[in-house]
């Protein structure tokens, strides 16, 4: 049986700028059952880091506004209703984050060793002396070379990737049920990359920790997730399984996306598949579908209404107007039906 | 010493003490050149040392020993007036996009800023070249009056390279400048690197734990490995017959964007302890986790030596 243990219901998250509403989330569902990883991929700035840090309940209110309507539901529990003492058993020992920017989130006064020690002391009750051990422990296990002597260093003296590996290990200190990395591997090497991710994945297996990846590396997500959620402009615009997503995917934003990917056969210095034009402000309102200033396939309906939710199969569904039955018939571009046979 | 190399960099070492009696050789002996209008691709295990070895390129960094000459003249051997032409003119993007930014500038101070010092501009000409400084990396104007917390990750990523372009430079280390970028993203930002190499003639040295983009934007790339460069060929060479055994791992795991391979592969495991760059042993540092390693790879130390024609490899087995 699968069980669910959280769901996102019409969230939606606005900042209160200088400028005005900055409506970064807009109204965006999904689930997430026990064990299962769940890739958000999608444009830089389309609210993928929001909605993670909603989930926590880690953003500053104000500016931020998680807006009525918004519902988040962890194992039946609603968590835009927990105390301040609950809030901080519940992202210390049901949920954690791996954060995008490991220099804003790491404390710069205070050695790696602490700060890994500080959050065992807090939820495992562990006292000096073993925080330490399983300190040395995490570090190990995310590959840090001779974490006996690297616990004492602070994160200035680190490279970049062993300041995200940091991270890696204080997310995972205490076996949280649903663990969200942003961006976990992007500082990392290819090497460590799949080492972390065969650990991730073994973490999955051992304890059932639901993952919730915000990445932008699709061989990582190719590789890792179960299901993906394309984000463009706040809002969802296809979701499915991985390989509905990769081999059948028919939102025009998502098949942009594939089709960015440099290929190892390509000559080099050739001009890569870049989409144009800019993603929408997100202070303006968006009328009609939010692509639709970059959408090659753009019909009039497009520019007026938002589109409705097309469902493909029980995984499978997509916001797009292509799908309506009176829209021209529209086939996936040749470069992403070429690759299943590859 | 050749012309139309614009960076030459000889022997260079950059160490770091850490407490007592301990040395951390983070660039242990590193010569390479990049010509004028090429772009030079880093890659290797993160810690071996290659934002360290761009910084100090740069001079950001004081270097331990050896040199580098830039355009011909060593960079720690300039006058002031040189000296200040080298810092507009080679600019680096710094691996941590939010650290490098200071949060209390709005975007468009933070990209004019270069401008006041080196170029001089006057107030709506400047305003003019931040907007379309934007525009070039995917924002917009709007952005210009907004400070730094108040963008998504990749958007600050971009301010990084909106600043460096900003100063017109000739040369620029460019650290991981993509990786927080959504795929398209990066495709409009190398798109625009390479176009500004063609027209403006750019030399870069690009460091990227991204392999795939790394060969397609390189033209030589260099593989470093605790401190040092183990492999050095044309981009085409490297991934067609890596021979350095580093190097046939690190191209073994490189992801695929399909899940049917992604599913099917077998990627080359390291196993073995992960090595320091403290107080490192005699010997190929790779020793212990190469499977191809004999008895003289922990006595003598393989030197970067030519194997084929402009294929430079640091191994015993060659
Ligand atoms: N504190 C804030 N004030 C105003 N706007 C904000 C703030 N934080 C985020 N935003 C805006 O909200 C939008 C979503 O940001 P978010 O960080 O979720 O993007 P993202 O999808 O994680 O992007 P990336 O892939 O670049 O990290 C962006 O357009 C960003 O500019
Ligand atoms: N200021 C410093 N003080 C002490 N050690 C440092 C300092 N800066 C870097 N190091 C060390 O030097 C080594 C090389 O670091 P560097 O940042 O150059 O690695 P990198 O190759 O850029 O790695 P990554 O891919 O993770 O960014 C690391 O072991 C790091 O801990
Ligand atoms: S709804 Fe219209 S504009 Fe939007 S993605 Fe579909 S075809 Fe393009
Ligand atoms: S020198 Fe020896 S240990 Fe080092 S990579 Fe070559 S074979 Fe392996
Ligand atoms: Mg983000
Ligand atoms: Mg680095």
């Amino acid at each position: 049986m699968v069980e669910k243990i959280l769901e996102v219901k019409n969230l939606q998250v606005s900042f209160h700028t200088y400028a005005g509403e900055v409506r970064a989330v807009r109204g965006i569902d999904f689930d997430l059952d026990k064990g299962e990883t769940l890739a958000l991929v999608g444009e830089s700035g389309c609210g993928k880091t929001v909605t993670a840090k909603a989930i926590m309940r880690l953003l500053k209110v104000p500016p931020a506004e998680i807006k009525k309507g918004s519902e988040i539901i962890f194992n039946g529990e609603d968590v835009l209703k927990m105390s301040k003492k609950r809030l901080s058993s519940f992202r210390g020992e049901d949920i954690s984050m791996i954060f995008q920017d490991p220099m804003t989130s790491l404390n710069p006064t205070m050695t790696i060793g602490n700060q890994i020690m500080e959050s065992l002391k807090i939820h495992k009750k562990l006292n000096k002396k073993e925080a330490e051990k399983e300190a040395i422990k995490l570090l190990e296990l995310v590959n840090i070379p001779n974490a006996k002597e690297r616990i004492k260093s602070f994160p200035h003296q680190l490279s970049g990737g062993m300041r995200q590996r940091v991270m890696i290990a204080i997310a995972l200190s205490c076996n949280p049920k649903i663990l969200i990395a942003d961006e976990p591997t992007t500082a990392l090497d290819v090497t460590i990359q799949a080492q972390i991710l065969d650990l991730l994945k073994e973490l999955k297996k051992e304890f059932e920790t639901a993952i919730i990846l915000v990445t932008h590396d699709l061989g990582v997500v190719a590789n890792f997730a179960d299901k993906i959620q394309v984000m463009y402009a706040g809002q969802v615009v296809e979701r499915g399984t991985r390989d509905e997503i990769f081999y059948n995917s028919m939102h025009p934003y998502t098949w942009a996306l594939l089709s960015s990917v440099p290929r190892l056969n390509t000559k080099g210095k050739e001009e890569l598949y870049a989409l144009g034009g800019t993603p929408p402000d997100l202070i303006l309102p968006l009328k009609g579908c939010p692509f639709s200033s970059r959408c090659e396939h753009c019909m009039e309906i497009c520019l007026e209404e938002k589109p409705e939710i097309t469902k493909l199969s029980d995984t499978h569904s997509l916001s797009c107007w292509l799908q309506h039955p009176y829209a021209p018939k529209t086939e996936r571009p040749a470069v992403l039906r070429g690759e299943r046979d590859e | 010493m050749n012309n139309e190399n614009l960076i030459e960099v000889v022997n260079l070492k950059k160490y770091f003490s850490v407490g007592k009696d301990r040395t951390l050789k983070a660039v242990d002996n590193v010569s390479f050149n990049i010509k004028k209008g090429e772009t030079l691709g880093l890659v290797g295990e993160s810690g071996c040392g290659k934002t360290t070895c761009g910084r100090t390129v740069l001079g950001i960094y004081q270097a331990t020993a050896g040199h580098v000459y830039y355009n011909g003249k060593d960079i720690h051997a300039m006058n002031r007036e040189e000296k200040l032409k080298f810092k507009k003119n080679a600019q680096m993007i710094f691996q941590d996009p939010y650290a490098s930014l200071d949060p209390r500038m709005t975007i468009g101070d933070i990209i004019g800023e270069g401008i006041d010092v080196h170029i001089k501009l006057s107030h709506k000409e400047r305003q003019e070249k931040i907007d379309s400084l934007l525009g070039k990396v995917g924002l917009n104007s709007e952005h210009s009056a907004r400070f730094p917390h108040e963008l998504s990750g990749g958007q600050r990523q971009r301010i990084g390279i909106a600043r460096a372009l900003a100063v017109e430079p000739e040369f620029i280390v460019c650290d991981e400048p993509i990786s927080a970028l959504d795929v398209s993203i990066q495709a409009q930002i190398v798109n625009l690197l390479i176009k500004l190499q063609r027209e403006l003639g750019l030399t870069y040295l690009f460091i990227s734990h991204d392999l795939s983009m790394v060969k397609h934007i390189s033209d030589r790339v260099g593989v470093m490995y605790l401190g040092s460069i183990v492999e050095l060929a044309s981009n085409h060479d490297l991934y067609e017959k890596p021979m350095h055994p580093y190097t046939q791992a690190l191209i073994s795991a490189i992801p695929i964007p399909d899940p049917k391979i992604e599913d099917n592969r077998n990627r080359i495991k390291l196993e073995g302890e992960v090595p320091s760059p403290i107080n490192t042993p005699e010997g190929c540092k790779f020793m212990k986790r190469c499977i191809h390693a004999k008895e003289i790879c922990g006595k003598i130390t393989p030197e970067l030596k030519e194997v084929e024609k402009n294929h430079f490899v640091a191994c015993h087995l060659f």
